[in-house]
């Protein structure tokens, strides 16, 4: 069994949900993302969504777009955010999705990609430019490295093709809360409860929400009905703001626990 | 619009202000057509149940380059008929600047069909491929993915998107409609490259001769046109699509000559 399906099994058996932080690789450089993912390992995250940095990041608001940008700054590069996983893998077992956009991972090559990737320690792999019609050259690949390509639902996905993907899905299905980019708006978590709900009566996999997700409160809502909770742009902001600072990781575990504490309540 | 292209092309945006558009100025990236098209896509999954979106050139997810395509080939079509009326035989060559490539699309697909038609891009060099300051997506690019499409992107060896550079707005994106790169790959079309320098020579040289002052885009197919032409028999005819106009590009090529207006 896989380290995503491992995970949320386990939860489902303590009947509480999975809290997924989101954070960009290499912001502001690998060392402090390494030390990170260990912090929000220990303050309560199951699940690791690691974003691999691209120069045009059309999904995301400007808040991750600039996290993008400094990492770049910085010289990440994705062969730099594997070698990543691998160190942090040393640690810990917790399951790493690597998120981002397509043009990196076809440009490092989709076959070496997939075996670089799951010698690396990864367990899924979201690339919210990449459609499920389009995802035949990489796909193979990463079923063969026993890899799930993670895949996303919008409020504006058609009900059959919803119930197709949700049918086909791998590792756990990721729905966007909101028609937008990234960190734009604060979720309404009653508008998508009854969404949520379909969705997971069509799939086997958990069903994941993310976008506008920023608080405690918001947290412990969402996971009310959703398998998984998504926060990205909230974290990202407290990681912009800190920089290098030695308070950094005090504040990113305090923002983690108080999420954690939400989600853990949840009823 | 990129910032950048609102100061390069103010006139043009005086003009849409003037119709009744509100134009977004986009400051993120390069500030230019690459990180408009970023920026309106955002808008787009933002607002997408009241919103449409549309693009002037043939990139972008399908079916857009399709669209674009199919709207731009009335130039092809028009000029075909012409031909044949004027002429009595279908052009040597066709040739027209591609940046995205949305006017030498409209221009060549009404001709895919005829081989004995020469079909030939023209990509903007800038400062020269060698310095890495160009927009040749074709010429010095390769495969990716960028905006919803597979085609010629500027790259590193990473996957991250390069600046592009020209002279003229236009021509100025690290991508090129997809479309061309398949018109490429099965060797029906073929794409050269123009340097500023160059398109700088070929305006004035239009401008001078014959009066018509072309846009920068336009003067990188008119380069090539007077590399080609001493190269063929007197008899043999070039179709150049002349694209655009170049009142819009008065400060940037007064810059260029050390002017000020």
């Amino acid at each position: 069994m896989s380290r995503i399906a491992e995970t949320m099994n386990a939860l489902k058996q303590k009947r509480t949900k999975a809290l997924v932080p989101f954070l960009t690789a290499g912001d502001p450089d690998l060392a402090t993302t390494e030390a990170l993912i260990h912090v929000l390992v220990e303050s309560g995250a199951d699940i690791i969504e690691l974003g691999i940095p691209f120069s045009d990041p059309m999904a995301d608001g400007p808040t991750i777009q600039l996290a993008s940008e400094r990492a770049l700054a910085a010289g990440t590069t994705l062969k730099g955010v594997l070698e990543l996983v691998a160190r942090v893998r040393r640690r810990t077992n917790v399951p790493i999705v690597l998120m981002g956009y397509y043009n990196p991972v076809l440009c490092y090559g989709t076959t070496a990609f997939a075996a670089d990737a799951a010698a690396a320690g990864v367990d899924g792999v979201l690339l919210v430019d990449l459609p499920p019609e389009e995802a035949q050259e990489l796909q193979p690949h990463l079923r063969r490295n026993g890899l799930d390509l993670i895949t996303l639902l919008a409020p504006t996905t058609p009900p059959e093709r919803m119930r197709a993907l949700a049918g086909a899905a791998e590792g756990y299905l990721y729905y966007v809360s909101m028609t937008g980019v990234t960190g734009s708006q604060q979720v309404n978590p009653a508008a998508i409860a009854d969404a949520v709900r379909d969705i997971q009566a069509h799939c086997q996999v958990p069903v994941a929400v993310g976008f506008g997700i920023t608080t405690p409160v918001d947290a412990k809502a969402v996971a009310g009905f959703a398998d998984a909770v998504v926060v990205g742009s909230a974290l990202v902001n407290i990681i912009a703001a800190a920089g290098r600072s030695p308070e950094l990781l005090n504040e990113v575990r305090a923002f983690m626990t108080a999420l954690s504490e939400g989600v853990r309540t949840a009823e | 619009m990129g910032t950048e292209d609102i100061r390069r092309q103010s006139m043009n945006v005086f003009r849409m202000k003037l119709l009744g558009a509100k134009v977004h100025g986009v400051t993120s990236g390069t500030a230019t057509l690459k990180d408009a098209m970023n920026d309106a896509l955002r808008h787009w999954v933002t607002h997408v149940r009241d919103t449409f979106y549309v693009i002037g050139t043939v990139a972008g997810p399908h079916p857009y380059p399709q669209m674009v395509r199919d709207f731009q080939s009335v130039i092809g079509r028009e000029a075909r008929e012409q031909m044949l009326e004027a002429v009595g035989c279908l052009p040597d060559a066709a040739v027209a600047c591609v940046g995205g490539g949305s006017n030498a699309m409209g221009l060549f697909y009404p001709f895919v069909e005829d081989k004995a038609v020469r079909l030939i891009g023209v990509e903007a060099s800038g400062l020269g491929i060698a310095s890495g300051k160009h927009a040749a997506s074709i010429s010095a690019g390769s495969v990716g993915v960028l905006h919803g499409n597979k085609t010629y992107l500027l790259q590193d060896g990473d996957g991250q998107i390069q600046h592009a550079h020209s002279i003229s707005a236009g021509l100025d994106y690290p991508g090129v409609g997809p479309e061309h790169a398949h018109l490429h790959d099965i060797g029906r079309a073929e794409y050269a490259a123009i340097s500023d320098d160059e398109a700088l020579a070929a305006f004035k040289m239009l401008t001078e001769m014959e009066g018509i002052i072309p846009a920068l885009e336009s003067s990188h197919a008119i380069a090539e046109v007077i590399k080609m032409a001493p190269q063929m028999n007197k008899d043999q005819i070039i179709l150049v699509c002349l694209s655009g106009r170049g009142d819009k590009d008065m400060h940037t090529v007064a810059e260029a000559m050390g002017i000020e207006l």
